[in-house]
């Protein structure tokens, strides 16, 4: 058995683990509205493909630009328009309902102000709201929680019911109280660890390496494809350890879950959880493929979530956002690298929706990032910042100075809800 | 042979015992023979002081009740909700709090009440843990569990699981099989579970006014199973027979005895009367000794001997043990009566079970326990008892009267199951850990360099302590 030359990285390949955190109390200003507003954040990790998630089809760049790869309205699986420029991943038919009903909005172009390309700086940023990554040890969403004043424990029942997770994500660390559950089902292995422990079968215990073989799928494809000495790039899309279906009803049990309890008159109002797995840098697969998978998944959660949220899906928002995008071409796996711009989804029958807001930067060479990456036009601050001061009612001070720290100059994005 | 030392006392903990804990491995280095042994002659081996526990015939009863009280609340419930519905009076009906506690929200509740069934499984399986934890080597624990499988029972089938595995397995582990073996079978636990409870003669009293009849399952069980073993020295003949023996083993209706209601009990009118022929020979009736004297045999016959040591040659040592040491074993399990810390002894005293090669995998629930060992961390009974239930061995709960398989191919096929249970375990923990530390203390000497190397090169401690955890040295034994 001769394995690829390329071993996959830690984040390179399809992972999922999530973790609810959410903060007990009723915002009190809201309360006073007479609403009863619900925000949660859902962290992809690894660096979604905003081009592949929602594509530029309208964009005359676009097909030259990624190719046979390249979404469009007339290929084999056309995408689903959203508007004249662009078009949804056809494996997101939940989301694009939504969108059609007003109850989406797809921020394109978007980024952090971070700008290199390390996956741990960009969730550092992305997570901690702070300009540039450095030591943090707090989150944006569990400071814009301290500045919140409750207005009454919202879990008076279930106040000591949460587990403790096992990675609490940064985003909710820091001076405010959470709670966190843990779904009941296992997160699956990153494919890194699985790799290394293979390896380490077939050095020592070749009965061990041949189970583990099986269970990756690799030694079939192997047997099928002689696969000695072939190039990485074939192996990409059967090295989900779990599998799709696993991960999918991962992403459905985590999110539906959240979402119940969310729903429930006493339940939590604010939350985070982190889906691993978005760094598709062989066989990225965006039509058809593991990508393709990937977003089903995300869009089986979606349903879930607005379906377990019942009547409190009218006051929900939810924002799923990742550190950054990948690279605007294809690379020589079939995939993308780390690249800076991409799209924010968001979601929540709370929302103005049914727009896709974007200032386009344009595909062309000179238009992207050094010339490899979709550029941000719209900083990911200003569109956080508008559905906190909107929806949660936060005060502007408090989101510039505490919140998304040095800030003031991203003015928050209005009328999204 | 060729292990220094200390890669035996290594080899020693894995193999007989739960795995090391931090120093366990230095402390038995010098004899690990001689260690196992003295596990063996250690007072009060393998007895678990029962504090908070309660016989299996207490719990019986404490759950009739509770299920009593239960179920007249529920019918009281109902008649109130009738009578609201028939006076048309909604604001009557009972608040809906099905809300937020349907399925998918329960992980979010506590337990602060479980059901009293619930409660009792939780605290003999939290003091079976506490045991394994606990134990320096955990030899006389591996036994017991050995045993516990071999005359298993299902919790499902019986709310006396744990009182059973207290009263009949661990009461005779270092004893004679013989007593076991009547301790088992006539324990309410497994009259239950076999169905000999309602196990009627034909010819007896209450098989004439009540037209049921036999049960064939405990006394085929016993001969196939527990005692002489498949396609052996009996037939179907013999097994009615016998089963027509064990009539009149059965329970004392909690219902009508709540002093004793859940013991066993010799009913007279459920016994087929008259001598029976079980293994060419006969058997006189004189009552309940009838039963008695077919089982003091059976522990007796030579191919329980070789059955017996066949199975703990195949646990502890290899799919396919030596025959050499499966011969020993059958020798001195027949040269004593069956004297069962003589033939532990005679386990760790042959040559064969001590080969370098780590033949067996681990069974989840030694690989958990292991695991908690090895970091010196416990672990919440429920989270214990989900895991293992996960991972294929939910406690108690074997799949089928055999017990739960105790060969390598029924458990590899689990080993990515192992992995993320292993992953999150690290994910969990490792913060507060050394990996390097941790390897050392579980593997020390016996740890390849390949393995060393891997969980060196570990890009995160999380990881390399779920690559210590999932390496073979540590998976097999």
């Amino acid at each position: 058995m001769i394995m690829p030359r390329h071993f996959p990285t830690r984040r390179e390949l399809l992972a999922a683990s999530g973790v609810l955190f959410a903060w007990p109390f009723v915002p009190r200003i809201a309360r006073a509205e007479g609403r009863d507003p619900r925000f949660f954040t859902v962290i992809l990790r690894g660096g979604l493909d905003g081009l592949a998630a929602v594509a530029p089809v309208g964009d005359p760049d676009w097909i030259a630009l990624r190719g046979d790869k390249a979404l469009r309205l007339d290929g084999a699986t056309p995408a689903l328009p959203l508007d004249a420029l662009f078009a949804l991943n056809p494996a997101m038919p939940n989301l694009h309902r939504l969108f059609k009903a007003g109850q989406a909005i797809i921020v394109h172009a978007v980024a952090t102000p971070y700008r290199e390309r390390s996956h741990f700086d960009g969730q550092d940023v992305l997570e901690s709201g702070l300009p540039a990554p450095g030591r943090v040890d707090s989150g944006w969403l569990n400071r814009a929680l301290a500045a919140l004043e409750p207005g009454g424990r919202a879990d008076a029942r279930h106040a000591r019911a949460f587990a403790v997770g096992p990675i609490t994500p940064l985003v909710v660390r820091g001076p405010a109280p959470v709670m966190s559950w843990v779904p009941p089902r296992l997160p699956p292995v990153s494919d890194d660890t699985t790799m290394r422990l293979l390896d380490l079968y077939r050095h020592t215990d070749p009965a061990l390496a041949r189970v583990l073989e099986d269970r990756i799928g690799l030694a079939a494809i192997a047997r099928a494809g002689g696969m000695e000495g072939a190039p990485a790039t074939n192996i990409g899309p059967v090295m989900q350890i779990g599998g799709i279906q696993q991960v999918r009803a991962y992403f459905a049990e985590v999110t539906g879950a959240a979402a119940k309890f969310f729903a429930s008159a006493d339940g939590p109002r604010v939350g985070a959880l982190a889906v691993d797995g978005w760094d598709t840098h062989v066989n990225e697969g965006a039509v058809g493929g593991r990508l393709a998978a990937l977003l089903g998944a995300l869009d089986g959660a979606i349903a879930a979530t607005e379906s377990n949220l019942g009547a409190a899906w009218n006051d929900t928002v939810v924002a799923m956002i990742t550190e950054f995008g990948r690279t605007a071409r294809i690379n020589g796996n079939d995939g993308t690298d780390h690249g800076t711009g991409t799209v924010a989804i968001l979601f929540g029958g709370a929302l103005k929706g049914g727009r896709v807001i974007a200032d386009w930067p344009g595909l062309k060479t000179a238009d992207l990032y050094e010339g490899r990456d979709l550029k941000a036009t719209t900083d990911l601050r200003a569109v956080l910042k508008g559905l906190l001061r909107e929806h949660l009612r936060l005060d502007d001070k408090v989101l510039a100075a505490a919140v998304f720290l040095d800030s003031a100059a991203i003015a928050p994005l209005g009328g999204l809800v | 042979m060729a292990l220094e030392p200390s890669a035996q006392a290594a080899l020693a903990l894995h193999r007989f015992g739960l795995g090391p804990r931090a120093g366990s491995i230095a402390a038995i280095a010098s004899d690990p023979r001689g260690a196992l042994l003295a596990e063996l002659d250690r007072p009060g081996a393998g007895q678990i002081a029962a504090g908070n526990l309660m016989t299996s015939g207490a719990a019986n009863r404490a759950v009739f009740e509770f299920n009593a009280e239960r179920r007249a609340k529920q019918r009281l419930e109902q008649a109130r909700r009738e009578a609201a519905k028939n006076n048309g009076d909604a604001a009557m009906a009972p608040p809906a709090t099905a809300n937020a506690e349907g399925d998918d929200a329960r992980p979010m509740r506590p337990n602060p009440a479980l059901p009293l069934p619930l409660q009792l499984l939780q605290r003999e399986a939290k003091a079976r843990v506490d045991a394994a934890i606990a134990a320096d080597i955990g030899f006389v624990e591996r036994l017991v569990w050995f045993w516990s499988n071999h005359f298993c029972v299902n919790s499902q089938a019986t709310v006396e699981a744990g009182g059973y595995e207290r009263e009949a397995i661990r009461a005779n582990v270092l004893g004679r099989f013989a007593d076991m073996l009547l301790a088992a079978e006539g324990h309410p636990a497994m009259l239950l579970y076999l169905d000999n409870a309602q196990s009627i003669g034909p010819n007896s009293v209450a098989g004439i006014n009540r037209s049921r009849g036999l049960n064939e399952n405990l006394g085929r069980e016993i001969l196939e199973l527990h005692t002489l073993g498949v396609r052996t020295v009996y037939g179907q003949s013999d097994v009615t027979s016998f089963a027509k023996v064990l009539t009149g083993w059965t329970i004392i209706p909690t219902v009508s005895n709540p002093d004793h209601g859940g013991e066993f009990v010799f009913n007279k009118r459920m016994h087929e009367p008259g001598p029976q022929t079980v293994i060419g020979k006969t058997y006189s009736d004189p009552g309940v000794a009838q039963g008695r004297a077919v089982l003091a045999d059976l522990a007796r016959h030579p191919a329980t001997a070789t059955h017996v040591a066949t199975k703990l040659a195949r646990h502890f040592v290899a799919d396919d043990p030596p025959p050499s040491l499966v011969e020993k074993l059958a020798l001195r399990f027949r040269d004593t009566d069956g004297d069962l810390k003589e033939l532990a002894k005679a386990l760790v005293g042959a040559p064969e079970a001590w080969s370098a090669e780590q033949a067996k995998i681990k069974r989840p629930g030694e690989w958990l326990i292991a695991m908690l060992r090895a970091t010196g961390l416990g672990g919440d009974i429920g989270r214990i008892m989900r895991t293992l239930t996960r991972l294929g061995e939910p406690l108690w709960r074997p799949p089928a009267p055999k017990g739960f398989a105790d060969d390598n191919a029924a458990w590899l096929e689990g080993l990515a199951l192992r992995l993320d249970t292993a992953n999150v375990f690290a994910q969990r923990v490792a913060p507060r850990l050394d990996p390097a530390a941790v390897a050392e203390t579980a593997l020390g000497p016996l740890a390849s360099a390949q393995t060393r190397r891997t969980i060196a090169a570990a890009e995160s401690k999380p990881q390399a302590l779920t690559l210590l955890l999932m390496a073979p040295e540590f998976q097999r034994r």
